[in-house]
Protein backbone atom coordinates (compact mmCIF):
# COMPACT_ATOMS: atom_id res chain seq x y z
CA UNK A 1 0.00 0.00 0.00
CA UNK A 2 1.27 3.41 -0.93
CA UNK A 3 1.61 6.16 1.65
CA UNK A 4 -0.35 9.36 0.85
CA UNK A 5 0.17 12.09 3.47
CA UNK A 6 -3.02 14.04 4.13
CA UNK A 7 -1.30 17.46 4.30
CA UNK A 8 0.02 17.45 0.71
CA UNK A 9 -1.51 18.15 -2.69
CA UNK A 10 -0.97 15.86 -5.66
CA UNK A 11 -0.72 16.10 -9.44
CA UNK A 12 -2.20 13.41 -11.65
CA UNK A 13 1.34 12.89 -12.96
CA UNK A 14 2.34 11.72 -9.44
CA UNK A 15 4.22 14.74 -8.13
CA UNK A 16 3.40 16.02 -4.64
CA UNK A 17 3.24 19.65 -3.60
CA UNK A 18 3.82 21.03 -0.12
CA UNK A 19 3.13 24.64 0.80
CA UNK A 20 5.70 25.97 3.29
CA UNK A 21 4.95 28.74 5.77
CA UNK A 22 7.39 31.12 3.97
CA UNK A 23 5.28 30.88 0.82
CA UNK A 24 7.60 28.55 -1.10
CA UNK A 25 6.45 25.28 -2.61
CA UNK A 26 8.31 21.98 -2.26
CA UNK A 27 7.89 19.35 -4.95
CA UNK A 28 8.72 15.67 -5.08
CA UNK A 29 7.27 12.42 -6.38
CA UNK A 30 4.83 10.19 -4.53
CA UNK A 31 5.43 6.88 -2.80
CA UNK A 32 3.29 5.26 -5.50
CA UNK A 33 5.52 6.79 -8.20
CA UNK A 34 8.80 5.71 -6.62
CA UNK A 35 7.45 2.22 -6.05
CA UNK A 36 6.29 1.95 -9.66
CA UNK A 37 9.66 3.14 -10.97
CA UNK A 38 11.70 0.80 -8.80
CA UNK A 39 15.34 1.52 -7.96
CA UNK A 40 15.95 5.19 -8.76
CA UNK A 41 19.42 5.73 -10.19
CA UNK A 42 19.46 9.35 -11.35
CA UNK A 43 17.46 12.52 -10.81
CA UNK A 44 17.90 15.42 -13.22
CA UNK A 45 16.69 18.73 -11.81
CA UNK A 46 16.61 22.25 -13.30
CA UNK A 47 19.03 25.03 -12.37
CA UNK A 48 18.20 27.38 -9.53
CA UNK A 49 16.66 30.45 -11.12
CA UNK A 50 14.79 28.52 -13.84
CA UNK A 51 11.23 29.70 -14.45
CA UNK A 52 8.62 26.99 -14.76
CA UNK A 53 5.07 27.07 -16.09
CA UNK A 54 2.46 24.56 -15.07
CA UNK A 55 3.04 21.36 -17.00
CA UNK A 56 6.66 22.16 -17.96
CA UNK A 57 9.03 19.23 -17.85
CA UNK A 58 11.29 20.23 -14.96
CA UNK A 59 13.46 17.14 -14.84
CA UNK A 60 13.81 13.45 -15.32
CA UNK A 61 13.84 10.61 -12.86
CA UNK A 62 15.62 7.48 -13.99
CA UNK A 63 15.27 4.02 -12.58
CA UNK A 64 16.88 0.75 -13.58
CA UNK A 65 13.75 0.18 -15.65
CA UNK A 66 13.06 3.48 -17.38
CA UNK A 67 13.44 7.27 -17.53
CA UNK A 68 10.35 9.36 -16.74
CA UNK A 69 9.73 13.08 -17.17
CA UNK A 70 8.78 15.22 -14.19
CA UNK A 71 6.10 17.88 -14.68
CA UNK A 72 5.77 21.16 -12.80
CA UNK A 73 2.48 21.04 -10.87
CA UNK A 74 2.57 24.81 -10.16
CA UNK A 75 4.28 27.79 -11.84
CA UNK A 76 7.20 29.63 -10.31
CA UNK A 77 10.93 30.18 -10.05
CA UNK A 78 13.23 27.43 -8.82
CA UNK A 79 14.89 28.65 -5.58
CA UNK A 80 16.49 25.39 -4.43
CA UNK A 81 17.18 21.87 -5.58
CA UNK A 82 17.98 18.83 -3.47
CA UNK A 83 21.74 18.29 -3.97
CA UNK A 84 21.61 15.08 -1.93
CA UNK A 85 19.97 13.34 -4.90
CA UNK A 86 23.14 13.71 -7.03
CA UNK A 87 24.94 11.18 -4.88
CA UNK A 88 22.00 9.38 -3.29
CA UNK A 89 19.09 9.24 -5.73
CA UNK A 90 17.85 6.16 -3.87
CA UNK A 91 16.72 8.63 -1.17
CA UNK A 92 13.64 9.15 -3.35
CA UNK A 93 12.83 5.44 -2.91
CA UNK A 94 13.46 5.54 0.81
CA UNK A 95 11.91 8.87 1.82
CA UNK A 96 9.84 10.20 -1.09
CA UNK A 97 8.00 12.84 1.00
CA UNK A 98 10.86 14.15 3.15
CA UNK A 99 14.59 13.70 2.40
CA UNK A 100 13.75 12.77 -1.19
CA UNK A 101 12.21 16.13 -2.17
CA UNK A 102 13.33 17.43 -5.55
CA UNK A 103 12.95 21.18 -5.79
CA UNK A 104 11.65 24.31 -4.15
CA UNK A 105 9.73 26.96 -6.09
CA UNK A 106 8.83 30.56 -5.33
CA UNK A 107 5.41 30.52 -6.91
CA UNK A 108 4.14 33.20 -9.24
CA UNK A 109 1.99 35.77 -7.43
CA UNK A 110 -1.24 33.87 -7.70
CA UNK A 111 -0.59 30.18 -7.07
CA UNK A 112 -3.03 28.11 -8.95
CA UNK A 113 -3.76 24.79 -7.39
CA UNK A 114 -6.48 24.07 -9.90
CA UNK A 115 -6.22 20.51 -11.05
CA UNK A 116 -4.25 19.39 -8.01
CA UNK A 117 -5.78 16.63 -5.93
CA UNK A 118 -6.08 16.16 -2.20
CA UNK A 119 -4.93 12.93 -0.59
CA UNK A 120 -8.33 11.26 -0.86
CA UNK A 121 -8.71 12.09 -4.56
CA UNK A 122 -5.13 11.00 -5.29
CA UNK A 123 -5.74 7.76 -3.42
CA UNK A 124 -8.72 7.09 -5.68
CA UNK A 125 -6.64 7.90 -8.79
CA UNK A 126 -4.03 5.27 -8.02
CA UNK A 127 -6.65 2.78 -6.85
CA UNK B 1 -2.46 -7.58 -25.46
CA UNK B 2 -1.19 -10.64 -23.71
CA UNK B 3 -3.01 -11.35 -20.46
CA UNK B 4 -0.95 -12.33 -17.44
CA UNK B 5 -2.93 -15.56 -17.13
CA UNK B 6 -1.51 -16.82 -20.42
CA UNK B 7 2.04 -16.60 -19.09
CA UNK B 8 3.82 -19.70 -17.88
CA UNK B 9 4.66 -20.03 -14.21
CA UNK B 10 7.48 -21.87 -12.51
CA UNK B 11 6.81 -24.17 -9.52
CA UNK B 12 8.03 -21.28 -7.32
CA UNK B 13 5.38 -18.75 -8.42
CA UNK B 14 3.55 -18.71 -5.07
CA UNK B 15 6.88 -18.76 -3.23
CA UNK B 16 7.86 -15.52 -5.03
CA UNK B 17 4.54 -13.76 -4.57
CA UNK B 18 4.39 -14.57 -0.86
CA UNK B 19 7.90 -13.11 -0.44
CA UNK B 20 7.17 -9.83 -2.22
CA UNK B 21 8.37 -10.80 -5.70
CA UNK B 22 7.32 -8.28 -8.34
CA UNK B 23 6.17 -10.50 -11.18
CA UNK B 24 6.74 -9.50 -14.82
CA UNK B 25 6.57 -11.10 -18.25
CA UNK B 26 9.98 -12.44 -19.23
CA UNK B 27 10.12 -14.48 -22.45
CA UNK B 28 6.53 -15.63 -21.87
CA UNK B 29 7.11 -16.50 -18.21
CA UNK B 30 5.76 -14.73 -15.17
CA UNK B 31 8.98 -14.19 -13.23
CA UNK B 32 10.13 -12.04 -10.29
CA UNK B 33 12.09 -9.06 -11.59
CA UNK B 34 12.87 -8.03 -8.00
CA UNK B 35 11.78 -8.53 -4.41
CA UNK B 36 13.16 -5.60 -2.43
CA UNK B 37 15.48 -3.69 -4.74
CA UNK B 38 17.42 -4.69 -7.86
CA UNK B 39 20.47 -2.75 -6.67
CA UNK B 40 20.41 -4.26 -3.16
CA UNK B 41 19.88 -7.78 -4.49
CA UNK B 42 22.82 -7.28 -6.85
CA UNK B 43 25.08 -6.15 -4.00
CA UNK B 44 23.96 -9.06 -1.81
CA UNK B 45 25.11 -11.52 -4.50
CA UNK B 46 28.53 -9.83 -4.71
CA UNK B 47 28.88 -9.66 -0.90
CA UNK B 48 27.12 -12.75 0.48
CA UNK B 49 24.72 -14.83 -1.62
CA UNK B 50 21.53 -14.74 -3.64
CA UNK B 51 18.94 -17.33 -4.63
CA UNK B 52 17.52 -17.11 -8.16
CA UNK B 53 14.65 -19.10 -9.62
CA UNK B 54 15.72 -19.84 -13.18
CA UNK B 55 13.27 -22.68 -13.74
CA UNK B 56 12.14 -21.01 -16.95
CA UNK B 57 15.39 -22.17 -18.60
CA UNK B 58 15.00 -25.19 -20.87
CA UNK B 59 16.55 -28.62 -20.41
CA UNK B 60 17.17 -31.19 -23.13
CA UNK B 61 18.40 -34.79 -22.99
CA UNK B 62 20.61 -35.79 -25.91
CA UNK B 63 21.57 -39.45 -25.88
CA UNK B 64 22.65 -42.30 -28.11
CA UNK B 65 25.80 -43.57 -29.75
CA UNK B 66 25.80 -40.59 -32.12
CA UNK B 67 25.23 -37.97 -29.41
CA UNK B 68 28.78 -36.56 -29.38
CA UNK B 69 28.99 -36.33 -33.19
CA UNK B 70 25.53 -34.77 -33.30
CA UNK B 71 26.41 -32.13 -30.72
CA UNK B 72 29.69 -31.34 -32.45
CA UNK B 73 27.67 -30.82 -35.64
CA UNK B 74 25.21 -28.35 -34.10
CA UNK B 75 27.40 -26.42 -31.66
CA UNK B 76 30.62 -24.53 -32.32
CA UNK B 77 32.59 -25.66 -29.26
CA UNK B 78 34.02 -29.18 -29.03
CA UNK B 79 32.35 -31.79 -26.82
CA UNK B 80 35.46 -33.97 -27.14
CA UNK B 81 36.89 -31.86 -24.31
CA UNK B 82 34.14 -33.18 -22.01
CA UNK B 83 34.18 -36.13 -19.63
CA UNK B 84 31.45 -37.26 -17.25
CA UNK B 85 31.02 -34.45 -14.73
CA UNK B 86 32.32 -31.69 -17.00
CA UNK B 87 30.31 -28.73 -18.38
CA UNK B 88 30.89 -26.82 -21.63
CA UNK B 89 29.56 -23.44 -22.79
CA UNK B 90 28.82 -23.10 -26.49
CA UNK B 91 26.92 -21.13 -29.08
CA UNK B 92 24.73 -23.03 -31.54
CA UNK B 93 24.89 -21.29 -34.91
CA UNK B 94 22.95 -20.81 -38.10
CA UNK B 95 24.67 -21.65 -41.39
CA UNK B 96 25.42 -17.94 -41.83
CA UNK B 97 27.19 -17.71 -38.46
CA UNK B 98 24.40 -15.96 -36.53
CA UNK B 99 23.37 -17.60 -33.30
CA UNK B 100 20.34 -19.85 -32.71
CA UNK B 101 21.06 -19.97 -28.98
CA UNK B 102 23.88 -20.24 -26.48
CA UNK B 103 23.80 -23.15 -24.08
CA UNK B 104 25.54 -25.37 -21.56
CA UNK B 105 26.38 -28.99 -22.37
CA UNK B 106 26.68 -31.47 -19.50
CA UNK B 107 28.26 -34.84 -20.16
CA UNK B 108 26.63 -37.46 -17.89
CA UNK B 109 28.13 -40.42 -19.75
CA UNK B 110 30.02 -40.66 -23.07
CA UNK B 111 26.72 -41.13 -24.92
CA UNK B 112 24.41 -39.13 -22.61
CA UNK B 113 24.35 -35.33 -22.57
CA UNK B 114 22.12 -32.76 -20.98
CA UNK B 115 21.66 -29.24 -22.35
CA UNK B 116 20.53 -26.06 -20.63
CA UNK B 117 19.02 -23.60 -23.13
CA UNK B 118 17.44 -20.14 -22.95
CA UNK B 119 13.76 -19.93 -21.97
CA UNK B 120 12.80 -17.75 -24.92
CA UNK B 121 14.37 -20.19 -27.39
CA UNK B 122 13.02 -23.54 -26.18
CA UNK B 123 10.57 -24.20 -29.02
CA UNK B 124 12.94 -22.98 -31.69
CA UNK B 125 15.91 -24.93 -30.30
CA UNK B 126 13.95 -28.16 -30.00
CA UNK B 127 12.72 -27.84 -33.60
CA UNK B 128 16.26 -27.04 -34.74
CA UNK B 129 17.77 -29.97 -32.85
CA UNK B 130 15.12 -32.42 -34.08
CA UNK B 131 15.62 -31.33 -37.69
CA UNK B 132 19.40 -31.81 -37.44
CA UNK B 133 19.17 -35.08 -35.47
CA UNK B 134 17.82 -37.09 -38.42
CA UNK B 135 21.23 -37.96 -39.75
CA UNK B 136 22.61 -39.13 -36.37
CA UNK B 137 22.00 -42.06 -34.05
CA UNK B 138 20.67 -39.82 -31.34
CA UNK B 139 17.51 -39.10 -29.36
CA UNK B 140 16.62 -35.51 -28.43
CA UNK B 141 14.11 -35.07 -25.60
CA UNK B 142 12.73 -31.75 -24.41
CA UNK B 143 12.72 -32.09 -20.59
CA UNK B 144 12.02 -28.43 -19.82
CA UNK B 145 8.73 -29.05 -18.00
CA UNK B 146 10.27 -31.79 -15.85
CA UNK B 147 12.97 -29.65 -14.28
CA UNK B 148 13.14 -26.81 -11.84
CA UNK B 149 16.39 -24.82 -11.65
CA UNK B 150 17.59 -22.82 -8.66
CA UNK B 151 20.84 -20.84 -8.73
CA UNK B 152 22.68 -20.01 -5.52
CA UNK B 153 25.36 -17.45 -6.26
CA UNK B 154 27.84 -15.41 -4.27
CA UNK B 155 30.87 -15.82 -2.01
CA UNK B 156 28.76 -17.61 0.62
CA UNK B 157 27.00 -19.90 -1.88
CA UNK B 158 29.33 -22.86 -1.50
CA UNK B 159 29.09 -22.85 2.30
CA UNK B 160 25.30 -22.62 2.16
CA UNK B 161 24.85 -25.44 -0.35
CA UNK B 162 27.51 -27.55 1.40
CA UNK B 163 25.52 -27.32 4.64
CA UNK B 164 22.63 -29.08 2.84
CA UNK B 165 24.48 -31.86 1.03
CA UNK B 166 26.83 -34.75 1.64
CA UNK B 167 28.45 -34.20 -1.76
CA UNK B 168 32.04 -32.95 -1.41
CA UNK B 169 31.66 -29.60 -3.10
CA UNK B 170 35.30 -28.60 -2.72
CA UNK B 171 36.03 -31.32 -5.27
CA UNK B 172 33.57 -29.82 -7.76
CA UNK B 173 35.51 -27.18 -9.66
CA UNK B 174 34.13 -24.37 -11.84
CA UNK B 175 32.23 -25.79 -14.85
CA UNK B 176 32.03 -29.25 -13.26
CA UNK B 177 29.03 -31.03 -11.70
CA UNK B 178 28.03 -33.95 -9.53
CA UNK B 179 24.68 -35.58 -8.87
CA UNK B 180 23.49 -35.89 -5.29
CA UNK B 181 20.90 -34.71 -2.81
CA UNK B 182 20.59 -31.16 -1.51
CA UNK B 183 18.22 -30.87 1.45
CA UNK B 184 16.97 -34.35 0.56
CA UNK B 185 16.16 -33.34 -3.03
CA UNK B 186 17.97 -35.15 -5.82
CA UNK B 187 19.90 -32.56 -7.84
CA UNK B 188 22.38 -32.16 -10.62
CA UNK B 189 24.74 -29.87 -8.71
CA UNK B 190 26.54 -27.69 -11.24
CA UNK B 191 29.29 -25.24 -10.28
CA UNK B 192 28.21 -22.68 -12.85
CA UNK B 193 26.26 -19.45 -12.90
CA UNK B 194 25.49 -16.22 -14.65
CA UNK B 195 26.75 -13.71 -12.11
CA UNK B 196 30.53 -14.04 -12.21
CA UNK B 197 30.51 -15.20 -8.60
CA UNK B 198 31.21 -18.65 -7.24
CA UNK B 199 28.03 -20.65 -6.90
CA UNK B 200 25.86 -23.51 -8.00
CA UNK B 201 22.95 -24.19 -10.28
CA UNK B 202 20.73 -26.98 -8.93
CA UNK B 203 18.67 -28.88 -11.48
CA UNK B 204 15.92 -30.90 -9.81
CA UNK B 205 12.50 -32.45 -10.41
CA UNK B 206 9.95 -29.66 -10.79
CA UNK B 207 7.86 -31.01 -7.90
CA UNK B 208 10.76 -30.49 -5.49
CA UNK B 209 11.36 -26.79 -6.12
CA UNK B 210 9.47 -25.41 -3.12
CA UNK B 211 11.07 -27.56 -0.38
CA UNK B 212 14.50 -27.05 -1.98
CA UNK B 213 14.11 -23.26 -2.14
CA UNK B 214 12.78 -23.11 1.42
CA UNK B 215 15.69 -25.20 2.72
CA UNK B 216 18.25 -22.95 0.98
CA UNK B 217 16.59 -19.79 2.31
CA UNK B 218 16.62 -21.23 5.85
CA UNK B 219 20.24 -22.40 5.56
CA UNK B 220 21.38 -19.10 4.06
CA UNK B 221 19.58 -16.69 6.36
CA UNK B 222 22.39 -16.30 8.88
CA UNK B 223 24.95 -15.79 6.07
CA UNK B 224 22.83 -13.01 4.56
CA UNK B 225 21.41 -14.86 1.55
CA UNK B 226 18.74 -12.84 -0.23
CA UNK B 227 16.20 -13.71 -2.86
CA UNK B 228 17.30 -12.12 -6.12
CA UNK B 229 15.20 -11.47 -9.20
CA UNK B 230 15.83 -11.26 -12.90
CA UNK B 231 16.71 -7.56 -12.62
CA UNK B 232 19.77 -8.34 -10.52
CA UNK B 233 20.53 -11.36 -12.68
CA UNK B 234 20.77 -9.06 -15.70
CA UNK B 235 22.96 -6.42 -14.05
CA UNK B 236 25.22 -9.10 -12.55
CA UNK B 237 25.74 -10.83 -15.88
CA UNK B 238 26.46 -7.54 -17.63
CA UNK B 239 28.97 -6.52 -14.96
CA UNK B 240 30.61 -9.93 -15.46
CA UNK B 241 30.68 -9.36 -19.24
CA UNK B 242 28.53 -12.38 -20.07
CA UNK B 243 26.41 -12.25 -23.23
CA UNK B 244 22.61 -12.45 -23.08
CA UNK B 245 20.90 -14.07 -26.03
CA UNK B 246 18.85 -11.47 -27.88
CA UNK B 247 21.32 -8.74 -26.92
CA UNK B 248 25.02 -9.59 -27.42
CA UNK B 249 24.27 -12.79 -29.37
CA UNK B 250 21.47 -12.88 -31.95
CA UNK B 251 20.55 -14.27 -35.36
CA UNK B 252 22.68 -11.43 -36.70
CA UNK B 253 25.54 -11.29 -34.15
CA UNK B 254 27.92 -14.23 -34.47
CA UNK B 255 30.23 -15.52 -31.73
CA UNK B 256 33.15 -14.00 -33.69
CA UNK B 257 31.54 -10.54 -33.66
CA UNK B 258 30.59 -11.03 -29.99
CA UNK B 259 34.19 -11.63 -28.95
CA UNK B 260 33.51 -15.30 -28.23
CA UNK B 261 35.94 -16.69 -30.79
CA UNK B 262 37.29 -19.05 -28.11
CA UNK B 263 34.01 -20.99 -28.27
CA UNK B 264 34.41 -21.76 -32.00
CA UNK B 265 36.67 -24.78 -32.53
CA UNK B 266 37.59 -24.84 -36.22
CA UNK B 267 40.05 -27.69 -35.61
CA UNK B 268 37.47 -30.24 -34.46
CA UNK B 269 36.85 -33.11 -36.90
CA UNK B 270 33.92 -33.00 -39.30
CA UNK B 271 31.83 -30.06 -40.37
CA UNK B 272 29.63 -28.04 -38.04
CA UNK B 273 26.82 -25.64 -38.80
CA UNK B 274 28.17 -22.18 -39.46
CA UNK B 275 31.77 -23.30 -39.85
CA UNK B 276 32.38 -21.84 -43.31
CA UNK B 277 30.78 -18.48 -42.54
CA UNK B 278 32.49 -18.18 -39.17
CA UNK B 279 35.88 -19.09 -40.68
CA UNK B 280 35.46 -16.39 -43.32
CA UNK B 281 34.32 -13.86 -40.75
CA UNK B 282 37.30 -14.64 -38.54
CA UNK B 283 39.79 -14.36 -41.42
CA UNK B 284 38.28 -11.22 -42.85
CA UNK B 285 37.53 -9.68 -39.48
CA UNK B 286 33.92 -9.01 -38.47
CA UNK B 287 32.24 -5.93 -39.95
CA UNK B 288 30.85 -5.06 -36.52
CA UNK B 289 32.05 -5.92 -33.05
CA UNK B 290 30.47 -6.13 -29.62
CA UNK B 291 32.27 -3.81 -27.23
CA UNK B 292 31.68 -3.06 -23.54
CA UNK B 293 31.76 0.42 -22.05
CA UNK B 294 31.48 2.50 -18.91
CA UNK B 295 30.57 6.17 -18.86
CA UNK B 296 31.65 7.65 -15.54
CA UNK B 297 28.07 8.93 -15.11
CA UNK B 298 25.02 7.47 -13.40
CA UNK B 299 22.63 8.03 -16.32
CA UNK B 300 21.79 4.64 -17.81
CA UNK B 301 22.58 4.30 -21.50
CA UNK B 302 19.56 2.34 -22.67
CA UNK B 303 19.44 -0.49 -25.16
CA UNK B 304 19.05 0.84 -28.75
CA UNK B 305 20.74 4.19 -27.96
CA UNK B 306 22.82 5.35 -30.92
CA UNK B 307 26.61 5.18 -30.63
CA UNK B 308 28.48 8.05 -32.28
CA UNK B 309 32.10 8.63 -33.19
CA UNK B 310 33.87 11.80 -32.10
CA UNK B 311 32.67 13.61 -35.20
CA UNK B 312 29.08 12.80 -34.27
CA UNK B 313 28.46 10.22 -37.01
CA UNK B 314 26.48 7.11 -36.01
CA UNK B 315 28.70 4.02 -35.83
CA UNK B 316 26.60 1.58 -33.81
CA UNK B 317 23.91 0.96 -31.25
CA UNK B 318 23.71 -0.05 -27.60
CA UNK B 319 22.79 -3.70 -26.93
CA UNK B 320 22.52 -3.70 -23.12
CA UNK B 321 22.80 -0.93 -20.56
CA UNK B 322 22.43 -0.66 -16.84
CA UNK B 323 23.82 1.01 -13.74
CA UNK B 324 26.62 -0.99 -12.17
CA UNK B 325 25.73 -1.00 -8.47
CA UNK B 326 29.36 -1.80 -7.68
CA UNK B 327 31.02 0.88 -9.87
CA UNK B 328 28.13 3.31 -9.33
CA UNK B 329 28.16 4.30 -12.99
CA UNK B 330 26.47 3.29 -16.22
CA UNK B 331 27.89 0.27 -18.02
CA UNK B 332 26.81 -1.50 -21.16
CA UNK B 333 27.56 -3.20 -24.42
CA UNK B 334 27.24 -1.97 -27.98
CA UNK B 335 27.51 -3.28 -31.52
CA UNK B 336 29.92 -0.97 -33.32
CA UNK B 337 31.42 -0.78 -36.83
CA UNK B 338 34.77 -2.54 -36.58
CA UNK B 339 36.56 0.47 -38.09
CA UNK B 340 35.28 2.67 -35.25
CA UNK B 341 35.56 0.20 -32.39
CA UNK B 342 39.03 1.28 -31.25
CA UNK B 343 38.36 5.02 -31.61
CA UNK B 344 36.66 7.25 -29.03
CA UNK B 345 32.91 6.65 -28.85
CA UNK B 346 30.14 8.75 -27.38
CA UNK B 347 26.39 8.72 -27.01
CA UNK B 348 23.80 11.35 -26.22
CA UNK B 349 21.27 11.26 -23.42
CA UNK B 350 18.70 14.05 -23.56
CA UNK B 351 21.12 16.34 -25.36
CA UNK B 352 24.13 15.61 -23.13
CA UNK B 353 27.09 13.91 -24.77
CA UNK B 354 28.62 11.11 -22.71
CA UNK B 355 31.82 9.17 -23.45
CA UNK B 356 31.55 5.41 -23.89
CA UNK B 357 34.89 4.37 -22.43
CA UNK B 358 35.78 0.97 -23.74
CA UNK B 359 36.36 -1.71 -21.12
CA UNK B 360 37.51 -5.30 -21.43
CA UNK B 361 35.07 -7.12 -19.16
CA UNK B 362 34.59 -8.14 -16.43
CA UNK B 363 33.85 -4.68 -15.02
CA UNK B 364 34.54 -5.88 -11.48
CA UNK B 365 36.92 -8.41 -9.99
CA UNK B 366 35.17 -11.77 -10.05
CA UNK B 367 35.57 -14.44 -7.44
CA UNK B 368 34.22 -17.40 -9.38
CA UNK B 369 35.84 -20.69 -8.44
CA UNK B 370 38.54 -21.97 -10.80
Amino acid sequence: MSTIPADLLYAKSHEWVKRESDGTIVIGITDYAQNSLGDITYVQTPKVGSKLKVGDVFGVVESVKAASDLYAPVAGEVVAINDLLDQKPETVNQEPYTEGWMLKLRPDSAVSIDGLLDAVAYGKLIG
Amino acid sequence: MRLMSTLKRTPLFDFHVSRGGRMVDFAGWEMPVQYRSILEEHKAVRKTAGLFDVSHMGEVDVSGPGAADFLNHVITNDVRSLFPGRVLYSPMCLPGGGVVDDLLVYQRAPDAYFLCINAGNIERDIAWLHAEADRFEVTVNNRSDDYGLIAVQGPQAAAIVQSLTGAKLDRVKYYHFVEGTVAGVFCLISRTGYTGEDGFELYHAAGDSVPLAEAIVAAGASAGLELAGLGARDSLRLEAGFPLYGHELTDAISPIAAGLGWTVKFDKPGDFIGRKALREEKERGPAKRVIFFRTGDRRIVRSESIVLNQEGAPVGRVLSGTLSPILNEAIGSALVDASASNLPLVTEIRGTRLPLNRVKPPFVELKKAV
